[in-house]
């Protein structure tokens, strides 16, 4: 992962959320290893996705990284300046620089704000204009940007639909100048004539602005289109990682091939065609991850040491890395 | 694909309205099919564009009021569902016609145990003794695919998976051998990997059980690989109906076109922008004049706003509602 100058360099990054037991004296009886040590990089304008099924922990990497939830052990450079479990980070700085968009715009707007104070509440934060004339005026703009009207400012966010609803938390990450959004999944609670507009709007806005963008989602064919590295995540912990057409084309990891195989393809005599992998079973839980790869209980070709050996993360052809004991560099 | 026959199932110019504080709502607006014994057949459409209520409709779960049931028939085995009483209805439900609802969390009752509420069904329709009842239970369950189904009759649903409660809702909507089952979305809010297990399994219970299927989806993707026939709607209209071949390869209406446009694939390299369709759907509250989809289409033409195109046949086994010939026309945008 030697990208020539990452903006994004994420390493190590742990999650870990106290189970407690008893309801009067709780005692601490585990933890959830919600993310477990993932490390990646992104490059200035590139889109790196992350994709698996619910309860892999993808969300809570995207929010762990922006540090809306404290790390329990991180290490992370954005634009040279680095932010760490023994540092003291300059959050204030930090969170200027990257902002997020929420899977849900029924949830992720107050309802009791206008749009306006919304989109400007970034740059009250942040303190970027002195004035409210100009804060208004970069409100404007922002709503042009995303395809709304500045007549709508004064609106509330019920007035909207989901769509629109989307836009408006865009115009919001762009308020600030980000460098880095985290997208997560932000057009999953969309209908499908109105997702092909954000997944543009988000592409023109990248273009236009040079944006850095980690791209949360679950829905491949998507992931794919709009991505240009993909990382697969499964329970807690990247299990490969490729540019989007060799991943999806040679995909090498058990796991992602049995992901990439259960996407159904708009297509009937494709979808005849094709060979499924149906895994067995549920994804088990992460407060006691299985021993060895994680893995292994639902595997189709795992070995023996798959069950104790933890699986070594290493480069099997340029680019294409991934951790799993049954398949090596060829 | 499977030997189809008679007609099952035919719902004549069904048209339902809900009537609530803010006016009325047209949700479903007149609509027609017929689906034949033993056949699969897919309704694909965006949220509320009335995919649902035509089927809670035809199944007397529409509450009245707020729902209206203005006109139409559905005909089910010389039986006409909308004259149906409740009591009627009771007998029909579970037993003939089962139904399987998108939500596998809310659609269990979290304080019943899974054995409990699968066998009250069989022994109201069927009128088994509890033993019976629990050993038919077990063997609905090993049909599913739960593993040690004997020792879980016991459990409540918070103890089972999502997949794992959607195994056991549909094992629920079998226990009578309904000769017709509505699937709601039974897939959405599953993973992948998960959908494909449930997909897997009702194409294997459609071959031994020779059922008729009416699965309801926003996926064109899902149905794809599952339905012999497929109908999109649009605003509580029909828009286009054909074999799912067909349907793929040949889309007409600019509906279908632009859905079927606005779709990455998972299977090939990304050679364009989506195309988006502009705008949003209807809003409901408004009666429908002229075409739904014309305020959003690229082919539209002047008639589009003044008359609301009929669901006509253009090729044996398809039909559309378009006033434009797309094959001939060239997309306006």
């Amino acid at each position: 992962m030697t990208d020539p100058q990452p903006l994004v360099v994420v390493d190590n990054l742990k999650k870990y959320f106290p189970v407690s037991s008893g309801l009067v004296f709780q005692k601490k009886a585990g933890s959830v290893r919600a993310v477990d040590g993932i490390s990646f990089s992104i490059a200035k304008g590139e889109t790196l996705g992350l994709v698996g099924e619910s309860g892999c922990g993808k969300t809570t990497a995207g929010r762990t990284i922006l540090n809306l939830y404290p790390p329990t052990a991180w290490k992370i450079t954005i634009d040279n300046q680095e932010l760490s479990t023994d540092s003291k980070p300059d959050l204030k700085e930090f969170r200027r620089k990257t902002a997020m968009i929420f899977q849900d715009p029924y949830a992720s707007l107050n309802p009791r704000w206008t749009i306006s104070a919304i989109v400007s509440e970034p740059l009250r934060v942040h303190k970027l204009f002195k004035t409210e004339k100009e804060r208004t005026e970069r409100v404007n703009h922002l709503l042009n940007l995303v395809g709304l009207s500045s007549r709508l400012i004064n609106r509330f966010p019920h007035e909207f639909s989901g769509g629109q609803r989307q836009r408006i938390g865009v115009a919001r990450a762009l308020a600030s100048d980000p460098l880095f959004i985290v997208c997560d999944e932000p057009i999953s609670a969309l209908d499908v004539s109105i997702q092909a507009q954000v997944v543009n709007l988000l592409e023109d806005l990248q273009d236009q602005f040079g944006l850095t963008y980690l791209f949360i989602a679950h829905d491949l064919s998507m992931v794919r289109h709009i991505c240009d590295r993909v990382a697969v995540m499964y329970l807690g912990v990247i299990v490969e990682l490729a540019e989007r057409n060799e991943l999806y084309e040679n995909p090498l990891h058990p796991y992602s091939q049995a992901l990439l195989s259960a996407v159904p393809i708009p297509d009937p005599k494709r979808d005849r065609e094709r060979r499924r992998i149906i895994l067995s079973g549920d994804v088990p839980s992460p407060i006691n991850p299985p021993s060895g790869c994680r893995f292994h209980p639902r595997c189709p070709v795992g070995v023996e040491r798959c069950n104790t050996d933890d699986p070594q993360w290493h480069e099997a052809s340029p680019g294409h890395w991934i951790a799993c004991n049954s398949v090596t560099s060829p | 694909m499977n030997n189809i026959s008679a007609p099952l199932l035919q719902v004549e110019n069904l048209c339902t309205r809900f009537h609530i504080p803010e006016g009325t709502v047209y949700a479903v607006n007149g609509i027609s099919f017929t689906i034949k014994e033993g056949e699969t057949l897919a309704v694909v459409g965006e949220s509320g564009c009335g995919k649902s209520v035509t089927m809670l409709s035809i199944l007397g779960l529409i509450p009245l009021p707020p729902g209206e049931i203005v006109t139409g028939k559905a005909i089910f085995r010389d039986k006409d569902l909308i004259k149906l009483s409740e009591s009627e209805f009771e007998h029909l439900r579970g037993d003939e016609v089962a139904m399987v609802f998108q939500d596998p969390m809310t659609s269990l009752n979290p304080v019943l145990t899974i054995g409990k509420q699968i066998t009250e069904t069989l022994r109201t329709h069927l009128g088994l003794s509890q033993e019976a009842a629990d050993q038919k239970a077990v063997e609905l369950l090993e049909r599913v695919g739960i593993p040690e189904a004997a020792s879980r009759l016991g459990n409540y649903p918070h103890q089972f998976s999502g997949g794992m409660r959607q195994r056991v809702m549909i094992a629920m909507a079998l226990s009578c051998n309904p000769s017709l089952l509505i699937a709601d979305e039974p897939t959405t809010a599953l993973d992948v990997t998960i959908q494909a297990q449930i997909v897997e399994l009702v194409l294997h219970l459609r071959e031994q059980l020779h059922m008729t299927i009416i699965w309801i989806t926003h996926d064109l993707g899902v149905v794809a690989g599952l339905a012999d026939r497929v109908i999109v709607m649009y605003a509580g209209f029909i828009v286009e109906e054909a074999l799912v071949d067909d349907l793929y390869e040949n889309p007409r209406h600019p509906y279908t076109l632009a859905l079927l446009g606005a779709l990455p694939r998972v299977d090939r390299r990304r050679d364009h922008r989506l195309n988006s369709i502009p705008g949003a759907p209807p809003n409901l509250l408004v009666e429908p004049q002229g075409c739904p989809f014309a305020p959003r289409c690229t082919y539209v033409i002047d008639k589009c706003w003044q008359e609301n195109p009929a669901l006509i046949p253009i090729a044996p086994e398809h039909k559309m509602a378009c006033w434009v010939d797309t094959t001939t026309t060239s997309n306006g945008s």
